[in-house]
């Protein structure tokens, strides 16, 4: 029968935790990659304006619904809500932590009109960090990523090469001018994001991150 | 080769960095900070290719983007690029360029005799000649292509990559001279984030090629001072080598940055980079572009432009003739003079056509010892291949016609001035308009509708002093508008005040017979067109710009008219007798500015990355075992599975009989899934969908069909519910984003009220199709928590359990007529359980099977595929399928029922087709007629929308749509092809179990 251990992310095939990592004899890389796979990810729906609603989130995840356009809450690594439209949110959670975080959710929003579903299944998540980042992202994406314009919480859904992706920027160094983004990306988009990514990253060198 | 025009001292270049290169095969040396044009002029070259029409020799004429003739050949092989400008090509250590348009060289080029024959080829003269009769364009096309034909494209693919780049900027400044640098600087400091953009390896525009001084020094000290202090500023980007090409609406702008040489081993970084920049202001220090004078003969090698002249001598350390003669209207051109006679040329002399030239400039000249020869002009030039001598005649009084005796003046360079342009291309191209400046004979920039401005020489300030105080002005200002107020007061630099005397404007200068009659004043160097061509233009009845450009082709060459067209205008101005030039207009500018190399274009948009492709969790298994892949949209769907020596019609066969009389399986994780929630989500449902969903139970499939509001199929799908008010919809691959989209949009738009949720999750299952009679034996095997039997899992419902230990969601749904589970589970398990199936499966014979038997055995059923059987005009009554639209019910693209079209008796109807010869398969999209004979024309009943081998019943099938075809069901129709008619009796769609005995076994 099928065992947990053979769960395989979009880029499993791509055997990336072998690659030589980072400080291993390699030049110093200007960007940084790697797989955050298998996270819970449950789609929200619900509104906005309905104060119960508002409380039902934050009394089920212990934090508040990010209502500002582009915008999240929760710290990177922990559990997160990213906007992702006037009525839709994206619940992220660490692996297999969907089911408990649907029925805190379906509890605590009992008798409201939303909708949950758990996607965690739709989308693997490529880290991206290191100086020069943002200029990787320049490459395929025609949103402003400059800090002035996006920062550390902040969220978009768009283009980044011709995939769809879910943006989230998790971190910047204003001294060394490095930053570290979630690309939340389709699982069918995976490989060639990832494809994309090297290609865009050939110039300033790019290294795994464990 | 030696370098016998270089000087031994000055220029920007680096006399202690030679650098090798060739010239149509000859060896020779440059320097560091050389242009092709400048080492070919260092090294004596003086033709270096022929023209477009007459193939008359030609030599390099200007210093950069406005450069007409010195097109060559760039490189060999892979790497070549064809037309490119020898003014703008950076030297490198050992580039290799050849002359184009000429053959066997330029020295000595057979079509030169196209020169003999002129007054055979008027404007138009392509239009007049070749178009007669229509039918024969095809036989001379080929030969005046090659005739005429430029550089040669590459025939392989380009080597070198190119990238692209996003970046957002509150002030893009175009242009790194005097003015561009100052606004960079002025707005920099505010801490606003700038871009400056300047096309050449430098910074400094025009002064790179002027002794200009800045407060006092030499301007090189400012310049170095100003970049220095950019490349200080955090959010200044500064981009030398870099052309903004276009301009666009609300501030989008287009730039290509050259990179690397076009050379093997570039380098790990791209050679070229396209920028996409979105800024808010843009300041256009773009410079100008000096005109030249319009002379009979103008063309001839050693005539070039006053500024280029002092650019070689001042820049490059080149002297670009022995022995010179400045020609112009203006003031400015004398710069050149003095400069040319400080290089120690010979014999300079200036022709003015102004009656005693009295400004500062021509003062200096005079003392200087330069003869200035006033109210004449040039009214011949000798010399082939090289100018040899001039003729210089005076003026008559309205500059109409010259009198008095000729003096010959020989020399071996022209360098001429017809005053500046500013350049406004880039303000035009974002329909930015132009005013005609009368007194100095050039186009303002006026009204834009962009957050821009032109500045210093580009909105016709040609004082240094001024350009300076316009930039900071503009930086400050641009800035502030942007949002940054801060502005530092510093002391701004200064440069002297020349007083310039006005140019006195003559667009073509006469000579001793009519223009025309003797040598020829070209206008647009490149294409070969003259002011006798615009003039004919004119008799012939052409009043628009627009359309005389296209007559003549005026500007349409790849230098898009940069020197010749502001001449050209004037001339047909004068032609028709209008008083002001400016009335005629101009012609368009377009994008792009100078010629973008398409690769550019396409960025790492290629090969791999050139579309994504949306791979399955199971997508690296097909590849092992050797699939032929089916692109759906940007999935790749497997085709089929061949074994070693398989055809595919081999394959296909094997694979449909096994999924009828053993077990197949298929990914279908490709269909769309859509989970739809609410308390309406059923009556949204109803109106979305054909049929009626409030009775569906929980648990239970139903199929539906969506139109679009004019009554046409749009999509279908199985849509299951699971809870009350919760289903899972599925639609066709192609169409899962179309879908919601539409979805959403009536739920936005139109029924806001609905209490509904979409969310797509196509992407979150694996579907795992088990098709055959071992289906169930085979499933059996991996669940001990659902029963499988007909009974307790009847045809269209759901059951969620375990398949192999992993949380599944199971349909008993089929689109192949056979019994079928289709297993959903989630997607990081697919591979595992899709691998685990075929451990187990051996026994059972189960067989991977793809798109086309797919294809194949819902055909054997008469199923529709949306897209094959319907293409946006069939309506569901076309298909038979009146049974799936509820009466009790609205729903989207009823009301088109009622049009009288929908009833028209004779719309085509889905119908089966078996052929008389049983191996014989219909071509796909054949047309279909009612009777076998030949004499046209026949009318069409239909055509077929699918057709097949199959193997189950052991002959072809095909669906066709075919008028009244459910009335012609016993006819026989005919199909006629290339040689032969096949016939086919009309047939009822289903051609395997019609009663669904194995569907629902």
């Amino acid at each position: 029968m099928v065992k947990p251990f053979l769960r395989q992310s979009p880029l499993a095939h791509l055997h990336l935790e072998a690659r030589r990592p980072l400080g291993d004899g390699l030049p110093e890389a200007g960007i940084h990659v790697a797989e955050r796979p298998h996270r819970s990810q449950i789609a929200v729906r619900g509104q906005a304006t309905d104060p119960a609603f508002l409380q039902g989130i934050e009394k089920a995840l212990g934090i508040s619904l990010p209502t500002e356009a582009c915008t999240a809450s929760g710290k990177p690594g922990d559990l997160q809500v990213l906007w992702m439209g006037p009525d839709e949110w994206l619940v992220v959670g660490g692996p297999d932590n969907a089911a408990l975080i649907i029925s805190k959710l379906t509890t605590a929003l009992v008798d409201l009109q939303v909708a949950l579903v758990d996607v965690s299944e739709s989308r693997t998540v490529i880290e991206l960090s290191g100086k020069q980042a943002r200029v990787v992202l320049d490459k395929g994406c025609s949103i402003d990523l400059h800090p002035r314009s996006f920062g550390p919480g902040q969220v978009v859904n768009t283009l980044l090469g011709r995939g769809h992706v879910l943006l989230h920027q998790t971190d910047h160094e204003p001294a060394s001018g490095s930053s570290a983004y979630d690309i939340y990306v389709h699982r069918s988009y995976a490989e060639y994001l990832w494809s994309w990514i090297e290609d865009a990253a050939r110039e300033y060198g790019l290294a795994m991150r464990s | 080769m030696s370098q016998i025009n270089r000087l031994a001292h000055g220029g920007r270049i680096d006399r202690s960095k030679p650098l090798h290169f060739t010239f149509n095969g000859q060896a020779m040396r440059g320097y560091a900070g050389d242009t092709l044009a400048s080492a070919l002029i260092a090294n004596g070259v003086r033709l270096v290719g022929r023209s477009f029409k007459y193939h008359r020799p030609r030599g390099i004429m200007a210093a950069g983007a406005e450069e007409a003739n010195a097109l060559v050949q760039l490189e060999s092989g892979r790497r070549t690029l064809a037309n490119q400008q020898a003014t703008r090509i950076e030297l490198y250590e050992g580039l290799s360029a050849t002359s184009i348009n000429c053959w066997p060289g330029p020295n000595f080029d057979l079509m030169a005799v196209n020169s003999w024959f002129h007054r055979l080829m008027p404007a138009g003269f392509y239009y007049k000649t070749f178009m007669w009769p229509a039918a024969a364009w095809k036989y001379y096309e080929h030969f005046i292509r090659r005739a005429a034909g430029l550089g040669v494209s590459p025939k392989l693919p380009d080597p070198d990559q190119y990238d692209q780049m996003n970046v957002h900027c509150d002030v893009l400044v175009v242009g790194g001279g005097a003015a561009g640098l100052a606004a960079a600087l002025a707005a920099g400091r505010t801490g606003a984030r700038v871009i400056l953009a300047d096309e050449q390896a430098e910074l400094g525009g025009q002064l790179l090629g002027e002794q200009a001084e800045i407060n006092g020094k030499p301007a090189s000290h400012w310049l170095a001072a100003g970049e220095s202090e950019l490349a200080g500023l955090a959010d200044v980007t500064v981009l030398k080598r870099t052309t903004v090409f276009g301009y666009y609406d609300h501030n989008f702008a287009g730039m290509l940055e050259t990179r690397t040489a076009k050379l093997p081993n570039g380098g790990a970084t791209t050679r070229q980079r396209l920028w996409h920049v979105r800024a808010k202001r843009v300041v256009i220090a773009a410079g100008a572009l000096e005109r030249p004078l319009i002379f009979s003969d103008n063309d001839r090698p050693g005539v070039m432009l006053a500024g280029a002249v002092r650019t070689y001598l001042n820049r490059y350390g080149v002297r670009a003739g022995s022995n010179a003669v400045v020609f112009t209207n203006n003031d400015d051109a004398y710069r050149t003079a003095i400069a040319l006679k400080d290089a120690g040329v010979k014999g300079v002399c200036v022709i003015d056509t102004r009656l005693a030239p009295h400004g500062e400039l021509p003062t200096q000249a005079l003392q200087a010892g330069i003869a200035v020869i006033d109210n004449s002009t040039i009214t011949g030039v000798t010399g082939k291949r090289r100018v040899q001598s001039v003729e210089v005649m005076t003026l008559n009084a309205d500059a109409s016609g010259v009198i008095g005796p000729a003096r010959t003046f020989p020399c071996d360079l022209v360098a001429t001035s017809g005053g500046w342009n500013p350049v406004i291309h880039l303000h035009s191209h974002a329909g930015g308009k132009a005013t005609f400046d009368e007194a100095r004979g050039l186009f303002i920039a006026a009204d834009t509708l962009q957050a821009s401005a032109c500045i210093g020489a580009a909105n016709g300030e040609f004082q240094l002093n001024d350009c300076l105080k316009d930039g900071f002005r503009a930086g400050r200002d641009a800035a502030a508008k942007a949002g940054f107020k801060k502005a530092s007061r510093r002391k701004l630099p200064t440069a002297a005040v020349v007083d310039e005397a006005p140019a006195r404007i003559i667009w073509a200068l006469p000579t001793t017979k009519p223009i025309g009659q003797r040598g020829k004043h070209f206008l647009d160097l490149q294409h070969d067109v003259t002011v006798a061509d615009v003039q004919l233009a004119a008799r012939e009845g052409y009043r628009s710009v627009e359309h005389t450009k296209r007559y003549t082709t005026l500007g349409m060459a790849t230098d898009q008219g940069k020197t010749g067209n502001i001449p050209g205008m004037a001339v047909l101005a004068q032609a028709l007798g209008v008083a002001n030039p400016g009335d005629v207009g101009t012609t368009t500018f377009r994008p792009p500015y100078t010629p973008v190399t398409l690769g550019a274009f396409a960025g790492r948009n290629v090969g791999p990355l050139a579309d994504p492709v949306r791979m399955t969790p199971m997508h690296h298994w097909h590849e092992l075992a050797g699939c032929k892949w089916e692109d759906v949209g940007q999935w790749k769907r497997p085709w089929y599975y061949p074994k070693d020596g398989e055809s595919m019609a081999d394959a296909v066969n094997r694979e449909c009989l096994a999924a009828r009389n053993a077990v197949a399986l298929l990914d279908a994780s490709t269909l769309g899934k859509i989970d739809i929630q609410g308390p309406d989500a059923a009556e949204f449902l109803n109106r979305i969908y054909t049929n009626a969903w409030s009775g569906l139970a929980i648990g239970r499939c139903r199929y539906g069909l969506m139109l679009k509001e004019d009554g046409m199929v749009f999509d279908d799908g199985v849509t299951t519910r699971l809870g009350e008010n919760h289903f899972l919809m599925t639609t066709t691959t192609g169409n899962a984003a179309a879908v919601l989209g539409w979805l959403e949009e009536w739920l936005q738009t139109e029924w806001p009220e609905l209490k509904v949720y979409c969310n797509s999750v196509t992407e979150a299952w694996a579907t795992l199709t088990l098709c055959g009679p071992n289906a169930r034996h085979l499933l059996a095997e991996f669940t001990d928590d659902m029963d499988l039997s007909a009974d307790a899992f009847p045809f269209m419902s759901m059951q969620e359990g375990t398949v192999g230990d992993i949380p599944a969601r199971v349909f008993r749904i089929s689109f192949t007529g056979e019994s079928s589970f289709e297993v959903n589970v989630p997607a990081s398990y697919g591979l595992a359980l899709w691998t685990q199936l075929f451990n187990a499966g051996e026994k059972y014979g189960l067989t991977p099977y793809g798109t086309e038997a797919m294809h194949v055995l819902r055909a054997e059923k008469g199923y529709i595929i949306v897209g094959q059987e319907t293409d946006g005009t069939v309506i569901p009554q076309d298909l038979g399928m009146q049974w799936i639209l509820s009466k009790k019910k609205d729903f989207l693209g009823r009301r088109s029922f009622a049009r009288p079209d929908s009833a028209r008796g004779d719309r085509k109807q889905l119908v089966g087709l078996l052929t008389g010869d049983p191996d014989m398969v219909l071509e796909e999209g054949a047309q279909i007629v009612a009777e076998n004979r030949n004499n046209p024309p026949i009318p069409m009943i239909g055509h077929v929308t699918s057709s097949y081998y199959s193997a189950n019943l052991g002959r072809s099938i095909a669906l066709a749509l075919v008028s009244s075809g459910r009335d012609r069901v016993g006819d026989t129709v005919y199909i006629p092809m290339p040689g032969k008619v096949i016939s086919a009796e009309v047939t009822t769609p289903v051609f395997i179990d019609p009663q669904g005995e194995r569907l629902h076994g």
